[in-house]
């Protein structure tokens, strides 16, 4: 576990003069490369990456090899049945379309109203109600979910929307203040003169939120969207809470069967966590870039 | 609706922009923000505080019932054992959790090989659900562990974690850990790798040890992100449901149920007004909390 010196290949390193474009240090640097906290770091992330690989390996077991305890050895021969099983089980097609709509609902909802609400609140921040009502949503960061489940339960019962809508709903309200927090602060570094032009062009406010602003939020939207993603799609207390129907569960709350019934089934249980886990974790690493970046900008903002 | 602005635009404030009026397509795009939340929020919320002071079992009469359940509450063990466990439990997580983003940042900011597959690992854990990785570990706790602690002769491993009443808190913190690291790791790096290069240079020059660098020049210029950290990491905390849920679900007895699970189990049991009380101060706590959260916060807004 010598340490080597070698020429750090992150950063295109120019040399003296000619690398303003970078604003780094721009000095022809020979860094050294921290070896022992490679390991360090490599050893951590086996640790992170354990249970999951436990899912995947458990997964694939035949019912005998995965009753035998242990949870870390390779699954031989390689079987599918645990998949098989846990799709019926579980229903898991119906659970899929539960979990996909409630999701979707809820990135749709969150993007599109956040970014009204924002646009309106911005460019009318001199009037009161505007003003006040940016505080009013806001004040939502402070109310945990739990304070209101009872009542919601309640009102969502009485409205006929103990159901994926009624979770749509509730979602969206809940992620409503950190996505209006995120649109409101980067709609502010829009420049007004950008708007004035598209309405020298005879453009309507409808238009040029659509035609202009809209698709100048992208990068926001997408970290709300992915934010109001995450939570929808692995959220489990408020489906569970509001869904009265079971066979309109969304995957998450469908977990528990394992819980009660089929509790040794375990290459079943496995098969079906990771079907459920699986979504969220590609969405993940195609985005992550963004993911990243909203969880900072979520914090400085928030 | 529309045509007051001129007349009111003395109340506005000095950076009014013009008399213009405001277009009423703007209350379309505020509107069905504001209806919407105050339906599924501000009106549930209301109605539950309204609750707290009655005697009501969530369906049928009800009648006023004044401080009554308030008063019950400061004397009902459950709840006072709920409020000691949350507590307890939040803070012994942020401590862990912020010591091992922290160290994990400064690894994933220092000149390491894989930097970018490592945070992409490291992120993970931040995007899977918490009540299936919860079950997952309560697998791996009440299986696995055993089972190796049989195999090494350690005997106190060879019971359940989960069935131990004075230890089954600590595989909750484990896994929240496990889940809430990322947050806070990505935050912490995002405050490293704010500090210029040339205060680290400056310092070497002046002969100080990796380790004086780190304590004398990081921690006090990560400060601000460490409170943000702390914050979140506990208002979040506090929630504790999920995780609960998948591996005690709130056991052995009752020793690790937080104030989350005994709301929510007053919906079933009965108690909808007491437990609408217990929430009303729940809900002065989040706010209490916040409040220093703004007020700790404010005056950083150059971070």
């Amino acid at each position: 576990m010598t340490t080597s010196t070698i020429l750090t290949a992150e950063e295109p390193h120019g040399t003296e003069s000619g690398s303003a474009s970078s604003g780094r240090s721009p000095r022809l640097k020979v860094e050294r490369v921290n070896w022992p906290g490679t390991v360090i770091l490599v050893l951590c992330a086996v640790t992170v990456l354990l249970p999951l690989y436990v899912s995947l390996s458990m997964a694939f077991k035949t019912q005998g090899q995965a009753v035998d305890g242990n949870a870390f050895s390779f699954p031989a021969p390689f079987s599918v049945d645990g998949f098989v099983q846990a799709w019926t089980l579980t229903n898991f097609p119906v659970g899929a379309a539960m979990s996909l709509l409630v999701t979707a609902g809820t990135v749709v909802a969150t993007i599109v109203l956040a970014a009204f609400a924002s646009y309106a609140i911005v460019r009318n921040w001199e009037r009161r109600l505007f003003r006040y009502s940016f505080y009013y949503l806001l004040a939502a960061m402070f109310i945990p979910f739990p304070v209101v489940a009872l009542p919601q339960i309640q009102l969502t019962g009485r409205l006929g929307l103990d159901n994926p809508m009624g979770v749509i709903l509730l979602a969206t309200m809940f992620q409503l203040s950190f996505s209006v927090l995120l649109f409101t602060a980067f709609l502010r570094s829009i420049p007004m003169e950008l708007e004035e032009s598209a309405r020298m062009d005879g453009a309507t406010t409808w238009q040029t939120f659509w035609k202009l602003i809209f698709p100048l939020l992208a990068p926001m939207s997408a970290t709300v969207g992915i934010f109001a993603f995450l939570y929808a799609w692995n959220d489990f207390m408020m489906p569970s809470l509001i869904i009265s129907d079971p066979a309109l569960q969304t995957l998450p709350v469908r977990q528990n069967l394992f819980q009660t019934q089929f509790s040794n089934n375990y290459h079943v249980s496995f098969a079906s966590y990771l079907m459920a886990m699986a979504p969220a974790i590609v969405a993940y690493l195609f985005t992550q870039r963004w993911v990243m970046a909203g969880v900072t900008q979520g914090a400085v903002k928030g | 609706m529309s045509t007051t602005t001129t007349t009111r635009r003395g109340q506005g404030r000095p950076q009014s922009r013009s008399k213009r009026r405001v277009e009423p397509v703007f209350y379309f795009f505020l509107l069905p923000s504001l209806v919407l939340f105050t339906l599924a929020i501000t009106v549930p919320g209301l109605v539950g505080i309204f609750f707290s002071f009655t005697d009501s079992i969530g369906i049928g009469d009800w009648k006023f019932a004044g401080l009554t359940n308030y008063i019950a509450i400061f004397s009902d063990p459950a709840i006072l054992q709920s409020y000691l466990f949350t507590f307890g439990f939040s803070l012994i997580t942020v401590l862990v959790v912020n010591i091992i983003a922290f160290l994990l940042a400064v690894g994933l900011t220092s000149q390491i090989r894989m930097k970018t597959a490592l945070r992409t690992i490291f992120v993970i854990p931040m995007v899977v659900s918490g009540i299936i990785i919860a079950y997952v570990f309560n697998f791996l706790f009440s299986n696995s562990l055993p089972s190796a602690g049989a195999g090494s002769g350690i005997s106190w491993l060879e019971t359940s974690l989960l069935a131990n009443p004075d230890l089954a808190w600590v595989a909750i913190v484990v896994v929240t850990a496990w889940q809430a690291v990322p947050g806070a790791l990505l935050i912490y790096i995002a405050g490293l790798v704010s500090i210029p290069g040339d205060v680290y240079e400056a310092a070497e020059i002046d002969g100080a040890s990796k380790f004086q660098q780190l304590l004398k020049i990081t921690a006090p210029l990560v400060a601000g992100y460490v409170v943000i950290n702390i914050i979140l990491g506990f208002k979040g905390f506090l929630n504790a449901y999920d995780i609960i849920v998948g591996l005690t679900n709130g056991g052995p007895g009752t020793s690790t149920r937080s104030i989350a699970m005994t709301v929510i189990a007053g919906f079933n049991g009965g108690d909808y007004a007491y437990q609408m009380a217990n929430a009303t101060i729940f809900f002065i706590v989040a706010v209490l909390i916040s409040l220093l959260q703004l007020s700790l916060t404010r005056g950083r807004n150059t971070l």
